[in-house]
């Protein structure tokens, strides 16, 4: 066994507050990929930020091929090897995607000036060896998300790195995008080039990685090989408590349609979008990310207006043209980016959930604090939500009870019909345990649940029915009974059956 | 990561104790400075301490602060006004304009109001309908108004405005308490319930924190602005009136200026820049130490323009010191760990 | 729509053509190359202020206190040339840019090390220099007679046709030109406007590189002040009172985005250039001088509702078929 590329030993950090990382420690070996697993808020993205020169730890020491290194700024931490793909592309739209890769360490001429041929000429080089098929002329926000990662892989392998971070790099994308990562991962290993791999999903890190490191709160939990570890010790390790995923069994009392949309179409995001949902029934929507599920959930929701097709809820045509239309109609919305979307920080808890409930707790149009504190400690305490009071700022809450304040906004207002959009995205375990339950509960109660969501387990674990959507239109309409994970993949991806196989 | 620690059974409404975080905050701060420019004031200058030097002073801000009122709210949901002192222009142009064809002094309040409501309802439109940066836009409205007013009026003034319009800038109600600043108390009383007591105020802290999750909560963030645009257009409207009444004439470059006045009331009222926070009371307190530092210097016999160099100072100061002092505060802790 | 967006010069540089043609259509002498120069010479000062502000611009952030700062700068610079005519021009215009870097850097520092919004800053600084100027000149003016000879003519001077005034617009553009074209720190100003997220990632000193912005557009107040006080052969405190938001107008006409990220040297120089023709076709085709400001701000508003079609993200394209369109 060789030494390590680059090792971090008894790394501390703090924030006013909390304390994010306690001490510690990481190998990365050339040509590996190590996996960095943890829940939300263990200290994952802190120790990125470490890494690559965006944060100073308060002690510890980072060793890089055997010396020890400060990493006082991003340049320094790219100046000796380390660079990290992010996961939201931090990458800039309105740039091209030569200067994409080259920003900062552009190739000058003599005078010291930026040579654009010669970095043109580089990055083309550097994106037909990865067989990207990407223009390096053009600009950025041309391209497919999926296309921006392979131009962060390119800008990761001009600045000839050592070590790479890939901070959730699967998140955004596709089943099919996701095979093409890994074949470029696949690569990077044989340059010898470190990998710190972080991710959630488990299939990802026993596909593809070979050690792993696991945190918690801050802390190191455990390491190992991956292939000497079963993926019920890591989840232990994890959450620190042994935890099954498992569904919430639940009998389906359906009922009559609630809410029906005859053929939506927008001119460029969907067409001749067809459903219906029924009381007490859950309905999936199940596709690529990129499908036009959100799109078609944000047309229901008022946010854009369809060109053509008609709504009918409880048998009453409706035409929202506003968010504000649709909660008046009975139609909520959970959505998918909950930071941007969902909550609003900044603001305390009780004031998210009451916002689009003033009508009921006001009186003639004035505030009335009791109320609203009421009405918020009445929905927020039936999720369980962890805070210390209900005038705590949401941003300091976590992931998953920040989800929970949203779903406890829209409860309050008593609607028909409730849409999420990628429930569990990025929420710890724990949390998501609790959202599936919910979402049984609040159907027995007789509501319409639409579940726009990416993960094959909870979409087959909780739907009553199942649509799969592919560029813009509905594929089928699929009942939930014994269906078979692949058959979804493959309609969703547009595979015929034969070559699945 | 306090949330994951306890698990309360019962959520409480709040843990901090209300009286005293209201007493530590940035209005307790800027009553502590009213008093003490007012201590200043009456050292440095035998007059200041008379009710009618008291008086005067407030024609020194109420115009302005009118102005600050709406701002405010405007500020807070994340939009700006830059054009309201040309609003004033334009207001004050027209009415300079009707009166040359004998209207009498209703018909000049509504003109002065109704230009005003008008030109904020085209800076409303052009940011909510048309989607574009206020700030932009009412750089632009800024120079449209004005420049009207100029094409109007050239270099030359409107004159001769009837006593019974004066009344509005130069009347008394009772004693020393002028008609200006009556109004001023009126509409800060109500703006101070708009904007802390109503569901529309709560919604305006809700789109300045976050005007696409106020979005979709169901909150009409479009109309909600446009109002607030034309709640702008309409204080400015009234301060042009009342500028107009107490100067008795009008000119292009009347209130050249004030916009940069306003917004510092506002600013140094606490109100964020970025939007979402703020409130009524301290921009009302910062109009008044404003009144106070303009006329303390005044009666030292300190030009106009030095004392802009203050008000630009303290508008510095102000939101640099609380910046310095966590800055300080934080190294000083990381090296007693 | 998305070819105006592409093609933003061009469009700009036919609207100026048009108004040309327009104008000299009823006045045939407008067009003579002399008056094109005599226009051109004009608009050289508010040329190098809306590059210096477009640098901050990029940035995502606006300097309010440029017209201040020139007349702060122009101020000092006319009132020691007063009190001490023997010192050369070239060192006075030397210390006219340190002056005005220095007074640019003291907003940049605000702005980088407090964090304190640019806006909030430079509307300040905006009272604060303007004042300042009332203070050092007790309100006097710096007239024509106190100046000496040498500072009035330099600019005037005529170099293979043109008047220096004009060479400095163009050796500031090429500069600049070169600046934002061929430099890291040119691209990182773009980088900051884009994305200031991945910018930190990318290793760029976000703040250091508004502070920059603000220095570069403080040097370019600065030089102007000398600039334009010899051009108009006096220096008071009114100097170039509310020139701030022409600045800002011949960014925005150029095409440079208030959200940051986007505008070129070309662009701004279109933009200021448009405004110099209105400006000198006014008195031509007769129309009163006080028609000015009305007009320009009309352009800013038709500027900025062009910029943000252009600007416009296209939604998302999903169907096949619209991909195609």
């Amino acid at each position: 066994m060789t030494d390590p590329i680059l090792t971090l030993s008894g790394i501390s950090k703090s924030f006013p507050g909390v304390r994010a990382l306690n001490g510690v420690s990481l190998e990365l070996y050339a040509g590996e990929v190590t996996a960095l697993i943890g829940e939300n808020g263990a200290g994952k993205s802190t120790l990125v930020k470490t890494m690559t020169g965006i944060y100073q730890p308060d002690a510890g020491e980072i060793w890089v091929a055997g010396k020890v290194v400060t990493l006082p700024t991003a340049h320094s931490a790219s100046a000796v090897g380390i660079t990290a793909i992010h996961q939201e592309t931090v990458l800039f739209d309105e740039m091209t995607v030569a200067e994409n890769i080259y920003l900062g360490h552009a190739p000058r001429n003599r005078w010291g000036m930026i040579d654009w041929r010669t970095m043109r000429a580089e990055a083309k080089k550097t994106l037909d060896a990865m067989a990207a098929g990407i223009d390096p002329d053009i600009k950025l926000k041309e391209l497919g998300i999926a296309k921006k990662h392979l131009v962060a892989v390119a800008r990761a392998l001009s600045i000839d790195a050592q070590v790479v971070i890939m901070d959730e790099p699967t998140a955004a994308l596709s089943q099919k995008e996701i095979e093409e990562l890994y074949v470029l991962i696949e690569l990077l290993k044989q340059d010898g080039k470190a990998i710190l791999f972080i991710s959630h999903k488990f299939d990802e890190i026993y596909r593809i990685a070979d050690r792993f490191t696991v945190f918690r709160d801050g802390e190191q939990v455990g390491k190992g090989l991956i292939r000497d570890t079963a993926q019920s010790q890591i989840v232990q390790m994890m959450v620190g408590r042994a935890v099954d995923q498992i569904f919430p069994e639940r009998t389906a009392a359906i009922g009559e349609t609630v809410l029906k949309a005859k053929g939506l179409s927008h001119p460029t995001e969907f067409e001749d979008i067809s459903f219906a949902v029924r009381k007490g029934e859950i309905l999936g929507f199940y596709g690529l990310v990129g499908a036009g599920r959100s799109e078609v959930m944000q047309a229901v929701f008022g946010m854009t207006q369809p060109s053509s097709g008609t709504l009918v809820l409880n048998g009453q045509t409706i035409a929202p043209k506003s968010a504000a239309d649709a909660v008046e109609a009975g139609i909520v919305y959970v959505p998918e980016e909950r930071g941007k979307q969902g909550v609003i920080t900044g603001e305390p808890i009780f004031k998210n959930v009451s916002l689009p409930s003033l009508r009921k707790t006001s009186k003639s149009g004035f505030l009335r604090l009791a109320e609203e504190y009421a009405l918020a400690r009445t929905y927020t305490e039936r999720l369980d939500l962890r805070a210390s009071s209900l005038s705590q700022d949401v941003s300091t809450l976590s992931g998953g009870n920040q989800q929970k304040v949203v779903i406890a906004k829209w409860l309050a207002t008593l609607p028909k019909v409730i849409i999420l959009d990628e429930p569990t995205k990025g929420i710890d375990i724990g949390s998501k345990a609790a959202v599936h339950q919910f979402m049984s509960e609040l159907v027995a109660e007789g509501l319409s649940v639409i579940m726009v969501s990416s993960e094959l387990p909870e979409v087959l674990g909780m739907s009553d029915r199942i649509v799969v959507m592919r560029e813009g239109r509905i594929i089928d309409t699929l009942d939930n009974k014994g269906l078979q994970p692949e058959t979804l993949v493959r309609l969703a991806a547009g595979i015929a059956e034969e070559q699945a196989a | 990561m306090t949330d994951t620690t306890a698990t309360p059974r019962r959520l409480p409404n709040r843990l901090d104790n209300p009286f005293k975080s209201t007493v530590l905050s940035w209005e307790g701060l800027l009553v502590l400075v009213a008093v003490a420019i007012f201590i200043l004031n009456s050292f440095a200058s035998p007059y200041f301490l008379n009710e009618w030097s008291l008086s005067d002073m407030t024609f020194n801000f109420t115009e302005k602060a009118l102005i600050a009122l709406a701002m405010a709210l405007l500020i807070i949901s994340g939009e700006i006004d830059l054009s309201v002192a040309a609003i004033i222009a334009l207001a004050s142009t027209l009415m300079g304009w009707a009166l040359q064809f004998g209207a009498d002094t209703p018909v000049l309040v509504a003109i002065g109001v109704g230009t005003g409501i008008a030109c904020g309802a085209f800076n409303g439109f052009l940011v909510t309908g048309l989607k574009l940066p206020s700030i932009v836009v009412t750089i632009g409205t800024m120079s449209l108004f004005r420049g009207i007013s100029f094409i109007i009026l050239g270099d030359q003034s409107f004159k001769g405005y009837p006593p019974s319009f004066s009344w509005f800038g130069q009347g008394y109600v009772w004693w020393v308490i002028s008609f200006e600043l009556v109004l001023f108390l009126v509409c800060a009383a109500v703006y101070f319930v708009l904007l802390q007591r109503t569901n529309f105020g709560r919604r305006v802290y809700a789109i300045g924190n976050n005007d696409v999750a106020a979005e979709f909560s169901g909150v009409r963030v479009a109309r909600t602005k446009f109002v607030l645009f034309c709640l702008t257009g309409l204080m400015s409207g009234m301060a042009a009136v009342l500028l107009t009444a107490r100067l008795g004439s009008t000119r292009p470059s009347i209130a050249e200026g004030w916009e940069l006045e306003a917004i510092t009331m506002v600013v140094l009222g606490g109100v964020s820049i970025l939007g979402g926070a703020g409130t009524i009371v301290g921009v009302v307190l910062a109009a008044l130490i404003m009144g106070l530092v303009t006329f303390g210097l005044g009666l030292l016999n300190v030009p106009g323009i030095v004392m802009s160099i203050f008000i630009g100072a303290l508008l510095i100061l102000v939101i640099a010191l609380p910046i310095l002092w966590r800055m300080w505060r934080q190294r000083t802790a990381v090296r007693s760990a | 729509m998305k070819a105006l967006g592409k093609h933003r010069e061009i469009w700009l540089g036919l609207a100026i053509l048009l108004l040309l043609v327009i104008v000299t259509a009823r006045f045939p002498r407008f067009a003579q190359p002399q008056n094109l120069l005599t226009i051109f010479n004009d608009t050289s000062i508010l040329m190098m202020l809306a590059l210096g502000q477009m640098l901050v611009i990029l940035t995502r952030s606006i300097d309010l206190s440029m017209a201040a700062n020139l007349a702060l700068t122009g101020m000092i610079v006319a009132m020691t040339n007063a009190a001490f005519p023997g010192v050369p021009v070239p060192l006075l215009m030397a210390m006219c840019v340190v002056i005005g870097a220095g007074l640019g850097a003291f907003n940049g520092v605000l702005v980088w090390k407090l964090s304190i919004p640019p806006i909030v800053v430079t509307l300040g600084t905006l009272t604060i220099y303007r004042g300042l100027v009332f203070v050092i000149s007790n309100g006097a003016w710096v007239n024509a007679a106190q100046m000496s000879s040498d500072f009035i003519n330099l600019q005037r001077t005529v170099f293979l046709g043109l008047p220096l005034l004009s060479w400095f617009a163009i050796v500031a553009a090429v500069l600049f030109w070169l600046l934002m074209t061929r430099t890291p720190l040119g691209r990182s100003f773009y980088a900051i406007g884009v994305n200031p997220t991945a910018s930190v990632y990318t290793g760029i000193n976000v703040g250091r590189t508004k502070f920059m912005a603000f220095t570069i557009a403080g040097a370019m107040a600065g030089l102007c002040g000398y600039l334009w006080v010899s051009r108009y052969v006096i220096a008071s405190t009114e100097v170039a009172s509310g020139y701030e938001l022409t600045i800002i107008a011949a960014c925005v006409i150029g095409g440079v985005s208030i959200a940051g990220g986007i505008g070129t040297v070309g662009g701004v120089l279109l933009g200021a250039i448009f405004l110099g023709v209105i400006n000198n076709a006014l008195p031509v085709i007769n129309i009163s001088p006080f028609w000015q400001m009305a007009i320009s701000g009309s352009a800013i508003l038709l500027a900025v509702v062009l910029n943000a079609r252009g600007e416009k993200r296209k939604g998302r394209i999903i169907l096949k078929k619209a991909e195609a369109v």
